[in-house]
């Protein structure tokens, strides 16, 4: 197989494939998540399960109040830095909104590409550093297993190989932008089979975890 | 595999709902839970960090509960349950956590870390691994009534002399009284003043109330241990006295677990809905002060803090409440730096005091508290929680600090207008 043969794969077949495990993967697991049900609360309610739960999904998107920021300052740093760098590389870039046009049938306007490509780089900066606090934080190294350091991986790859083949650098421009595409294919397979499945069920649990709250009268 | 861990892995498989899963499904290992919770901060051991606690209870969600999971549980790949694991665990549950619910109000992605620890004590007591201290004081709220094996002729002496020494009366068994008054031990052996306070209070508020002899315990050790059985046993003895004593609303006193066991968790573990309402002592008095049937009279001129006990606000609900009545007394009240349902705990709940073992972590974790109350200096602190009094009581006097802490009903009592 060729450099052209590995690509038009990559972008054919090898895309496929992995669309097909990346949304069927999601549905398992939240219908498995689902599925598994809740019993209804038979106290008497002080406050509103779903406003609460609505609540505490949006509230959990914004900075913590003053005391939690300054303890965990650095995660909530850089956790901010890296997810807005990704969204921004993911979905604003003219090129990958082409792709999603492709696919759903709809687009919307791009940034500039030099602004996605400071973005790129803020964000590679911002994941090199979490990965030296995970390996160096004593609480994160005690929590940490094989799952962290590949899904890490597997998130920095195709920022790095999309940089690289942006900058034409690495390699031929062809062999690098499948690198990248095929990158991206190990992270949407991947992604329903581990942590990287926060970035939906997160919504269920923080409605879960504001309705528990919300219903004793307390907004969490 | 042994019937004992069979039993707790049968437990910790009922704990699995869908909030649950979405909870470990979302965990991205990111730490904060740990700067949240005291036991960490304190000591500075991540093997205390809080989402670490509940790994026996992610297991089972994992291998049971997941596709991927049960295929890698199939191959022999998935980590197991076993008897070693439960049996190493149950130091992190009970003695390192009190259930405050810290944890659950900073974790990012939004997980209830507190309620995945509750429900990781179920399979851990079921398997035969809780603290010998906790199964105690189990054992004797089923056979005795109370946690502290304090009888019906404990209470009825306290009452004797309570109503010798002030002349009011505490009703007893009295069919159709408003209130029905639940109480902990601690209160009847070591803080009788609140019986006292709370006849005063009610007296002068026109309010009919009793306490049952049948059930007058308000502290429930199954919600403790971690043992629904037993939980809801101990909540079906006050239902079916409040009942057949056809009072209007059940109060829980001035302890934190026993306002979370009968007023949130209590319906759910009987499994039916109360036909009577259920009241901390703190919402009571706030609804008598809003109704003007709480006149008081004289000011605290000293410095005030309020301590909100964890099962009481961020657990429970009630936070303006204890606001609302120290502003009728005191003149110079100030709040910690952090406080209400951001509260930090004192160390002590969710079962922490009542372990030997964990009695110096215990002392240990206070040291929070201690750091918050060194912010703000003041002369007295004011709270509404047996154990946190107790745990106060102790701490402050080890960490060489002369405040008083009192508790708001009787500070409530003391300045009720005595002209009415």
């Amino acid at each position: 197989m060729n450099e052209i043969e590995f690509l038009s794969w990559v972008r054919g077949p090898g895309f496929q494939i992995a669309t097909v495990i990346f949304v069927a993967g999601i549905i398992i697991r939240l219908g498995e998540t689902l599925l598994l049900g809740r019993k209804a609360n038979l106290a008497e309610a002080k406050g509103s399960e779903m406003s609460s739960g609505l609540r505490t999904v949006a509230a959990r998107m914004l900075p913590p109040d003053r005391e939690t920021f300054k303890r965990s300052t650095f995660t909530i740093v850089a956790g901010y830095i890296f997810h807005i760098g990704l969204f921004v590389t993911i979905f604003l870039y003219a090129p990958h909104i082409l792709l999603i046009k492709d696919v759903i049938g709809f687009g919307w306007p791009a940034l500039p590409s030099q602004i996605v490509d400071a973005f790129t780089v803020v964000s590679l900066i911002a994941l090199l550093a979490i990965l030296l606090h995970r390996l160096t934080d004593k609480v994160l190294r005690h929590l940490s297993g094989p799952e962290d350091y590949i899904v890490w991986f597997v998130t920095i790859a195709p920022l790095l190989t999309g940089y690289l083949a942006f900058h034409r650098l690495g390699g031929s421009p062809v062999m690098m932008l499948a690198i990248h595409i095929l990158s991206v294919e190990l992270l949407m397979v991947l992604f329903p089979f581990t942590k990287l499945m926060h970035t939906f069920t997160l919504f269920l649990a923080r409605w879960y975890n504001g309705a528990i709250s919300g219903y004793r009268g307390v907004e969490s | 595999m042994s019937a004992s861990l069979e039993k707790g892995i049968q437990a910790l498989k009922e704990q699995v709902d869908s909030s649950v899963a979405s909870f470990f499904s979302s965990c991205v290992h990111c730490g904060m839970c740990a700067d949240a919770c005291v036991f960490y901060t304190e000591t500075g051991e991540p093997e205390l960090t809080p989402i670490t606690k509940t790994e026996p209870l992610r297991r089972i969600w994992f291998s049971e509960y997941t596709l991927i999971g049960r295929l890698m549980k199939t191959l022999g790949l998935a980590k197991r349950v076993d008897e070693q694991l439960l049996s190493d665990w149950e130091t992190l549950v009970y003695d390192s956590c009190s259930m405050c619910g810290r944890c659950s109000m900073v974790c990012p992605v939004g997980n209830d870390i507190t309620e995945m620890i509750r429900r990781t004590r179920e399979g851990i007591a079921a398997a035969g691994h809780a603290p010998e201290g906790l199964i105690g004081a189990t054992q004797r709220s089923v056979t005795i009534g109370s946690p502290m094996g304090v009888r019906l002729p404990a209470l009825q002496a306290q009452i004797k002399h309570i109503e010798k020494d002030t002349g009011m009366s505490v009703p007893l068994d009295v069919e159709g009284a408003e209130y029905m008054l639940l109480l902990s031990s601690m209160e009847i052996m070591n803080f009788p003043e609140f019986i006292e306070a709370i006849a005063k209070i009610f007296d002068k508020a026109g309010a009919t109330w009793t306490i049952s002899s049948e059930a007058f315990e308000a502290t429930n050790a199954g919600i403790q241990i971690g043992v629904s059985d037993i939980a809801a046993t101990l909540v079906q003895r006050v239902v079916d006295a409040a009942e057949k004593l056809k009072v209007k609303t059940v109060i829980s006193p001035e302890c934190g677990h026993a306002y979370m066991a009968i007023r949130w968790e209590g319906p759910n573990l009987i499994g039916k809905p109360y036909n009577f309402k259920v009241r901390h002592i703190l919402e009571v008095l706030d609804d008598f002060r809003e109704q003007g049937r709480l006149t008081l009279t004289g000011k605290e001129s000293q410095k005030l803090t309020y301590h909100d006990p964890c099962q009481i606000a961020r657990r429970g609900g009630v936070i303006d409440e204890p606001r609302n009545l120290i502003n009728m007394f005191a003149e110079n009240f100030v709040e910690m730096p952090e406080n209400g349902k951001m509260n930090w705990c004192c160390g002590a709940g969710g079962g922490v005091a009542s372990i030997e073992r964990a009695e110096d972590l215990k002392l240990l974790a206070f040291k929070h508290k201690k750091s918050q109350l060194d912010a703000i200096h003041v002369e007295a602190i004011v709270s509404a929680c047996s154990t946190c009094r107790m745990q106060f009581e102790e701490s402050l006097e080890e960490y060489h600090m002369d405040i008083p802490i009192i508790s708001l009903t009787e500070t409530i009592a003391e300045h009720i207008a005595e002209d009415k």
